[in-house]
């Protein structure tokens, strides 16, 4: 049995069909990265799931219960995060797991220890008497995901979680969802990062206006958009086109190189990355190009988009997501 | 991977087995509830601006109408002004008191602690049966320190304690009822600042428009005709008469049947507009 199975969701909000047809499976104690731009359908997805919203159309089953047909009982097999902490401000750390326990029905007692418990291992024993007013953004999203583990929930839902925290949050948050992930908790999470996604799941989903345009493991997508990225800069616009024709010739990957005039890059998918940059800079060199730099890089969802759809995500402005 | 213990969850070396049937009946509808509250009560401490802003208010009108237009006010019927405006203000007092359930459900949604309460296996009325009951709590501590402030100014019980306690019953009857209708503005607004003006706006003429602070004699006819019939003048004249020690007639009855019939409609379209609605 899955953990969590999703069968043709379907979803609109009066014109904007935010869903359409997304199908999911997700192993027990496996992490499913769900990716992709925004207003992709990644909330939507995760709020139908955790029987926040009814979907027009498809079923889906989190722990073996239908969440249309018996939302109460999906409800106690899951912890959701949603996209913004939802924290009550006028409760201390303590109160506030204190009290989500008290509502998954624990007797007092266990829901008080469960508290101290989570504070322990979130961080924040410290804080944990303060009001959350007080608690920054770090914090309070630490404390938000404790919450959503207060009953140790078969199925863990994590949208965007580390979205809008700063680099060493985000590490730390990471390290903490690595860790619950190697307890073996099942979770979906969103996310809008590659990064995010090939160091978390094990399994990827990536959608785009409501549909499923692919899915596999890190690796298995990173074949298909064709591994690392070769990004070089050069001094002159003039020189771009001879520049594209010339790298695409040396690496030879499958595969269109993209040329930005604005930023005067070249980027190219590159499978062996073994001595490229000096190769490339001779290379270029030897044919007069003045160039400003040369980097490889991982892939991040733009190229993975610009591969799969033939456009890049920040291209398409048609989305309300913008408001966000 | 594990695969095994698959249903469970309990994943973790730590993690006890625990079921996960949801426990049902009206002790835990009640308990649910009631946990719920006490989200809200202890808040109440720890923001004391707020409260010290809910008394200031009706102190101030107190002192306004009572020193500086009560010379001027006739009340046929009543010696004093102060026996006659007393029990308007604290009707005022509590009814304004019911909008910060608007202000505290729309903070709720928009915040997203009523999704997160929405995810929970809990059982859901109680979170708007929560909110209105710690609402009420906190205005019962409001009418206490307005009954307060009357007694020093000159305002005594001049019926049967059992009479007295009815009305004041009643004023937080009413109280509760509105706080349902503020429920249902704060959920369907979804904004605190929103929810703020759209929860205030209509209590004014409403209780200006009203026995509550003058005779509705001395209005205009047009005025008077809605000042008659409006749900607040009977609650305050009934209140009024109860604490003075007459006999309030029909006024309790259309008093009653005003709180009970706000409650039972708008506790519906609330409970209605929570099902539907999410940020
Ligand atoms: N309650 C709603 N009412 C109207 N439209 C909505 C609603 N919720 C979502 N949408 C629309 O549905 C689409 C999918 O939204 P969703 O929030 O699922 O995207 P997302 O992938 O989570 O994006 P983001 O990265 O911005 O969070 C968007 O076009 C969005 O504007
Ligand atoms: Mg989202």
């Amino acid at each position: 049995m899955y953990a969590v199975e999703a069968e043709g969701l379907k979803k609109s909000f009066g014109d904007t069909e935010a869903l359409r047809g997304v199908d999911l499976k997700v192993e027990p104690g496996t992490v499913l990265g769900l990716l992709g731009p925004n207003g992709a359908g990644k909330t939507t997805t995760v709020r139908i799931l955790t029987t926040l919203l009814k979907p027009d159309a498809g079923t889906a089953t989190v722990d073996g219960v239908d969440v249309a047909r018996d939302p109460r009982r999906v409800r106690a097999r899951i912890g959701l995060t949603g996209q913004y902490a939802a924290v009550d401000e006028r409760l201390t750390g303590f109160e506030s797991l204190e009290h989500v326990g008290r509502l998954y029905h624990l007797p007092t007692k266990d829901a008080k220890a469960r508290a101290a418990e989570l504070l322990e291992r979130f961080d924040l024993t410290d804080a944990g008497d303060r009001v959350v007013k007080g608690y920054s953004g770090g914090m309070r999203r630490r404390l938000d995901i404790a919450m959503s583990l207060v009953s140790r929930p078969a199925v863990l839902f994590l949208d965007e979680p580390t979205t809008g925290l700063d680099p060493r949050s985000r590490l730390g948050m990471w390290d903490l969802i690595e860790q619950l992930v190697a307890e073996g908790t099942t979770t979906v999470l969103t996310t809008q990062y590659l990064d995010e996604a090939e160091r978390l799941a094990d399994d990827i989903v990536v959608i785009d206006h409501g549909t499923v345009i692919a899915q596999g493991t890190a690796d298995e997508l990173k074949g298909q958009i064709g591994g690392d990225r070769l990004e070089v800069s050069v001094a002159r616009v003039d020189d771009l086109d001879r520049t594209a024709e010339l790298l695409h010739d040396r690496c030879a990957v499958t595969g269109a190189e993209r040329v930005d005039r604005e930023a005067r890059t070249v980027t190219i998918a590159v499978s062996d990355t073994h001595k490229l940059v000096p190769g490339v800079v001779r290379l270029l060199d030897d044919a007069d190009i003045e160039v400003v730099d040369v980097v490889v890089r991982r892939p991040t969802l733009d190229d993975v988009f610009l591969q799969l759809t033939g456009r890049s995500t920040e291209s398409d402005d048609d989305t309300e997501g913008a408001d966000r | 991977m594990t695969t095994t213990a698959a249903t469970t969850g309990d994943l973790s070396p730590t993690a006890p087995a625990r079921t996960r049937e949801v426990p049902r009946g009206p002790v835990w509808m009640w308990r649910d509830t009631w946990t719920e509250a006490t989200r809200h009560l202890p808040a109440v401490p720890r923001n004391p601006d707020l409260l010290i802003f809910a008394t200031i208010q009706p102190i101030m009108f107190v002192l306004l109408f009572n020193y500086v237009f009560g010379g001027a006010i006739d009340v046929p019927g009543y010696d004093s002004y102060t026996q006659y405006l007393m029990p308007g203000v604290f009707a005022q007092t509590v009814l304004f008191g019911s909008a910060f359930t608007g202000i505290g459900v729309a903070e709720d949604m928009q915040k997203g602690i009523i999704d997160r309460l929405r995810s929970l296996p809990m059982y859901q009325p109680s979170v708007l049966v929560g909110r209105t009951v710690s609402d009420l709590c906190r205005n019962i501590f409001t009418f206490v320190v307005m009954f307060i402030v009357g007694y020093i100014v000159g305002f005594r019980i001049g019926g049967t304690v059992a009479a007295a306690l009815g009305a004041t019953f009643l004023l937080l009857f009413f109280s509760y009822a509105f706080s349902w209708v503020q429920a249902f503005i704060g959920l369907s607004v979804k904004s605190v600042e929103a929810a703020n003006s759209a929860g205030f706006i209509w209590m004014f003429p409403l209780t200006f428009v009203s026995s509550a602070f003058v005779s509705t004699a001395s209005m205009p006819s047009a005025l008077q005709t809605f000042a008659d019939w409006n749900p607040f003048t009977k609650l305050t004249n009934a209140a009024r008469a109860l604490y003075t020690g007459t006999n309030p007639g029909a006024d309790l009855w259309y008093a009653i049947g005003w709180a009970v019939g706000i409650t039972i409609v708008f506790s519906f379209l609330a409970s209605r507009k929570y099902s539907r609605t999410s940020k």
